[in-house]
């Protein structure tokens, strides 16, 4: 029993070990290899080590995760998504239960513990970020509004999504009640049942499938922190360098994208990734979407099946970003169909503006 | 219900690797870890730098001054104790010493409210053991 240590505490302790043993240093990690009970284990892992792997596995299956990470590994480095990867553990599970006992007492624990006193709200983060963008950049109410008009007038086109039959105006969304400001009722995401899945194989394999397959030509993914004070710069997407290895990888550009399906819960996290993926100049993403660019007809058809804030959000709504592009990709859309739909680009964000990955996907 | 019992999912459990930290607001002083290998500060407290993993850290006082990075009045919160309080004031402050932490705002409206405002550290005792450090605007 270590009763006078935290679980980051060794973890720390034995990253160290092992690196020392090895003969490399801190600056040598980026693949991270660690899993725990919580969703945020990875997250809070690399904030606290102060590490921005660019490549994350936090498969969680139980006991055999670690001989399964030891295959990722393999795979990731052969692949070169990585040259030397950590697989980390620690947990003081014996102690909490003797300080504990089995009850599970409540508490903030660790590192949330100079958070959570302050009652800082899931969409209070998101609007710590708006109201930095707004005092940076000039960003407008107005434009964030115009974010979520843009998502529901997909929704239109989309007889499977909440908002269908429901159209918003901007003037209607500036009406809705403030929930942590500047952010309103209608810059926060549905929260709806849902479900989806995707099916990926190889190309040898696909040719035999009944559906003409849809490629991936390049991926990408990062994380950089957990607690929203901990993000260095809450107008830069960090992650978003995720999106542009994906592209780059696929040898494609922003300017070649037919159409964007990036999450939005929020809408700033909308005006962040336009312009962390170069669609815009920094800053000037209000201005962007206030042009019309992202709605049906503009240049960049997003969230087609009304995203987030429009369509559906059971909770994480990454796999329905596969599913739309693919879609659109297919040419099954209907009226929402976007005409000659050769590229899409799938921007998944999680936590607080805390982590990416990105996937082009392309006929 | 007690204070306490309100405030029981959300006050800290102070660790091995914090106490001291809390230990020193209880005293009304603000505590913050200095790395002596890269001359860094880093917040929250960890045993072993962030920047660059020594473990040659010590604590130091902060000045309890700093600046608004950014901040949001929470208008909507299901649960006590914040439920109570609504609206209230949430913010990032960058400290004097080069360290980012979330905060409450006391003793100041949502219109005198300003990215950037100078602000200074204030105390609120909860508990016996949780003095929590909070801020103000510095005039």
């Amino acid at each position: 029993m270590l009763p006078d240590r935290t679980a980051l505490q060794l973890h720390q302790q034995a990253a160290k070990r092992a690196l020392d043993d090895a003969g490399l240093t801190k600056d040598d990690v980026d693949g991270l290899f660690s899993c725990g009970e919580e969703w945020s284990h990875a997250l809070q892992l690399a904030e606290y080590l102060g590490l921005r792997p660019a490549y994350v596995d936090s498969t969680q299956v139980g006991g055999a995760s670690w001989e399964i990470f030891v295959e990722h590994a393999v795979g990731a480095l052969s692949a070169g998504l990585c040259s030397v990867a950590l697989l980390v553990y620690g947990s003081t599970s014996r102690s909490e239960v003797r300080r504990r006992g089995h009850d599970g007492a409540s508490g903030a624990r660790g590192p949330a513990q100079f958070e959570a006193p302050y009652g800082l709200t899931l969409i209070g983060k998101y609007a710590l970020v708006a109201r930095r963008h707004m005092h940076e950049f000039g960003t407008t109410r107005r434009q964030l509004a115009a974010v979520a008009v843009a998502m529901n007038r997909w929704a239109q086109r989309n007889p499977n999504a909440f908002h269908h039959g429901k159209p918003l105006s901007v003037d209607a969304a500036l009406q809705t009640p403030l929930i942590a400001d500047p952010l309103r009722r209608a810059d926060c995401c549905l929260r709806t049942d849902g479900g989806g899945a995707v099916i990926l194989t190889t190309d040898e394999r696909a040719r035999d499938l009944r559906q003409k397959p849809v490629h991936v030509l390049g991926t990408g993914e990062a994380i950089s922190h957990l607690h929203i004070a901990q993000g260095e710069d809450l107008t830069d997407l960090a992650a978003a360098q995720a999106g542009r290895q994906a592209m780059q990888r696929a040898g494609v550009g922003p300017r070649d994208i037919d159409v964007l399906q990036t999450y939005d819960a929020f809408t700033i996290m909308v005006l962040l990734a336009l312009e962390a993926l170069g669609f815009c100049g920094r800053g000037e993403g209000g201005a962007f979407v206030e042009s019309g660019a992202l709605a049906p007809g503009g240049q960049l058809p997003t969230n087609t099946d009304g995203g987030a804030l429009a369509c559906s959000h059971p909770g994480t709504r990454g796999v329905f970003l596969l599913i739309e592009a693919t879609r659109q990709l297919r040419g099954e859309c209907g009226a929402r169909q976007v005409p000659q739909a050769q590229l899409a680009l799938c921007n998944g964000i999680g936590g607080y503006v805390s982590s990416c990955g990105a996937v082009v996907l392309g006929t | 219900m007690t204070r306490s019992d309100v405030w029981s999912h959300h006050l800290p459990v102070i660790d091995a690797e914090c106490a001291p930290f809390w230990a020193a607001t209880r005293q009304h002083r603000l505590l913050i870890r200095h790395c002596h290998a890269c001359g860094r500060p880093h917040f929250y407290p960890r045993h072993y730098c962030p920047h660059c993993w020594s473990d040659d850290c010590e604590w130091r006082p902060a000045s309890g001054r700093g600046r608004v990075y950014s901040y949001t009045v929470i208008h909507h919160h299901d649960a006590p104790p914040f439920k109570e309080m609504l609206p209230y004031i949430v913010a990032l402050i960058d400290l004097e010493e080069g360290v980012r932490l979330t905060s409450s705002i006391v003793e100041a409206t949502p219109d005198v409210m300003h990215v950037g405002m100078p602000v200074e550290v204030v105390y609120e005792q909860i508990t016996d053991e949780v003095t929590l450090p909070k801020f103000r605007p510095r005039l």
